[in-house]
């Protein structure tokens, strides 16, 4: 529904003032007066206008000084200053101190009803705008990232010195460990944030699509393009480009992703037209990229392009002491949604979260073991018997048989998350020695 | 019952007062003592106040006239603008309509007097609906849509779009 229109008038001359009254209220204004500054700044402290129409010359304080106390009160005020006579010096005054426009008296009537149209337009984008902006800065901020385990202050470090910057941010972490959450606050706080943030999903890129996919096509490219289509990397324009699971990327998704970052210029497909893209890439992987490198599967050229500042996201079971508030903000979060007045889960349901020897999916295994917690379980609070099937402490039961590879892969995770990340140490506890244990990092893409 | 008073009106009234009539389905009088023009002259603009000729309906008219309607043929302001059309008090009794501005001579076009009647009866009809406390509407085809050049005046419809009838019917039953 569109907000009534408030306006107050400003002007020492009853005639004037009553008869801007009534031609504002009949257009549906909510229409107020003041015959002089006081009672105008005193108005303006009770209550929200829109556009404040100001005579330029009053008792006591002109209107351009009363232009500036009234700025003081609501700065997106849009003041429109009215005269007598017309002056270049006055209007230019005026102006520069911030009002939106002004008028000669008489001033022809469609001039008025097309200046006071535009301004309250100007008003209704300036609020919108702003409360636009107050709705992505909820809907996305660094306290979403629920932690404050060590490692997940130095995570917090990391992201307020690069957000501010323009550089280039991978970031490293298992499965479930908030790779994109993370993206997604560099991207809210950073200059950009008020321009789209553009995931590309890699492991979805096949290499026949990856040219579609990244630099969009023009009418007729191929069977099918009916239309024009912008690309990831052309909407990604003022913005940021994610490059989720970078990892799986084909090498020709790998070249043509390279050429757009050097010159950030590019072509649609079936086009002629060069394009230009200003937009920041964070890349996230789960994989370890400087083994693809060396193995051949990666180009190195992408990877130190892409690798400029580097955020390790640690395992859930490195940030154990996390667990209790993640537990309570996904019991907040689900009891919500779902409309069940939880409170909280009880000391054993905690015990057993806390003592899991492993969180192989990390965090959104935790949250997924929340979620399903809330639906079985009954308010107020949640029980351990609401997560059965959650595995018990001390690792996978007996009754269920895991492939060797999946053993081991959670064994030498659990080794590394002993050893608070330390490989030498993990190596020792493993029997092996430190190549093995890289070797296998690289393979199961553990994160230590 | 609405009355016409006439302030120096040129057209032809009778021909208003049926219209009026016809539209609003009640009592349309013109008033037999019409009023003097020469106290809302202002020599400095060559025009006639708009808000003293209201200030002056309000105070004289009486009798059992629901809403005042004065029809004049001379050129109206308001301090702030050039000219204007007519001018209402919102919710009030008392109105005031010109036909200055709505006949083709005023912009140096041959004169054709059944628009001008056209224009008239709309304007009076506008002036009218902010006394029954109608404000400005945005529908192209209501009479309420704000006019302020005279091809707007040709634009809209001669009557109240079906939202601003329903508003203004209890006032509407009013005047009956």
């Amino acid at each position: 529904m569109t907000q009534r229109v408030s306006m107050l008038i400003v002007d020492d001359e009853p005639s004037v003032r009553d008869s801007l009254l009534q031609w504002f209220l009949q257009e549906g204004f909510r229409v107020e007066t003041a015959a002089e500054a006081m009672e105008a700044l005193e108005k303006m402290g009770n209550s929200n206008f829109d556009i404040v129409l100001l005579d330029i010359k009053m008792p006591g304080m002109d209107g351009i000084e009363l232009q500036g106390r009234l700025k003081e009160i609501d700065s997106q005020l849009v003041v429109i200053i009215m005269t007598a006579y017309a002056s270049v010096d006055t209007a230019i005054q005026a102006l520069k101190q911030g009002a939106y426009d002004y008028i000669t008296k008489p001033v022809d009537p469609d001039d008025l009803s097309r200046l006071i149209r535009n301004a309250s337009e100007q008003r209704r984008l300036l609020r919108e705008n702003l409360s636009l902006k107050e709705e992505i800065r909820s809907l996305v901020s660094t306290e979403q990232i629920v932690g404050k385990s060590p490692r997940m202050l130095e995570v917090f470090d990391a992201i307020r010195t690069v957000a501010q910057t323009d550089v280039t941010v991978m970031i490293q972490g298992a499965s479930g460990t908030g790779k994109k959450l993370v993206a997604r606050t560099i991207h809210s706080n950073s200059k950009r944030k008020y321009f789209p943030l553009i995931t590309l999903n890699c492991g979805a890129l096949t290499d026949a699509l990856a040219e579609s996919e990244l630099f969009g096509h023009e009418q007729g490219a191929f069977a099918g393009a009916r239309y024009r289509r912008k690309g990831k990397v052309e909407l990604a324009d003022r913005g940021t480009l994610f490059l989720d699971e970078i990892g799986n990327i084909g090498p020709k998704a790998q070249m043509d992703l390279l050429r757009v970052l050097e010159t950030r210029r590019f072509t649609r497909l079936g086009g002629n037209a060069v394009v230009e893209a200003d937009f920041r890439i964070i890349s996230a992987t789960a994989k370890d990229l400087e083994e693809a490198v060396k193995e051949g599967g990666f180009s190195e050229d992408l990877y130190y392009r892409l690798n400029v500042f580097n955020i390790r996201l640690p395992s859930l079971t490195q940030r154990a002491s996390d667990i209790p508030p993640l537990v309570d903000h996904f019991v907040e979060k689900f009891s919500v949604a779902m409309n069940k007045p939880f409170t909280g889960v009880s000391s054993g349901a905690m015990e057993l979260l806390t003592q899991k020897a492993s969180w192989p999916g990390n965090v959104r295994e935790l949250q997924n073991a929340v979620e399903r917690a809330v639906v079985v379980g009954r308010p107020p609070i949640i029980t351990a018997s609401d997560f059965a099937g959650l595995v018990a402490p001390g690792g996978p039961s007996a009754d269920v048989v895991l492939p060797l590879a999946e053993m081991e892969k959670r064994h030498i995770q659990l080794a590394l998350d002993k050893s608070g990340g330390n490989v030498s140490l993990a190596a020792r506890l493993l029997g092996v020695d430190k190549a093995t244990v890289y070797d296998k990092i690289g393979k199961y893409g553990l994160v230590y | 019952m609405i009355l016409l008073v006439p302030i120096d009106f040129p057209g032809d009234i009778d021909y208003l007062r049926d219209r009026l009539r016809k539209g609003f389905r009640t009592r349309v009088e013109v008033s037999l003592n019409g009023l003097d023009p020469k106290p809302f002259f202002n020599p400095d603009r060559r025009q006639y106040s708009s808000a003293s000729i209201i200030e002056r309906l309000e105070r004289d008219a009486e009798g059992a006239a629901s809403k005042v309607l004065a029809v004049t043929g001379l050129d109206l302001y308001i301090p702030i603008l050039t000219f204007v059309f007519g001018e209402a008090r919102l919710n009030g009794r008392c109105a005031v309509v010109s036909s200055y501005r709505l006949d083709n001579r005023s912009y140096g076009l041959p004169s054709n007097p059944s628009l001008l009647d056209k224009r008239l009866f709309k304007e009076s009809v506008h002036e009218l609906g902010h006394t029954l406390g109608l404000v400005h509407c945005n529908d192209q085809e209501c009479v309420m849509k704000s006019s302020t050049y005279v091809e707007e005046i040709d634009f809209k419809g001669s009557w109240f779009c079906r939202r601003c009838g329903d508003c203004c019917a209890p006032a509407l039953a009013g005047l009956k």
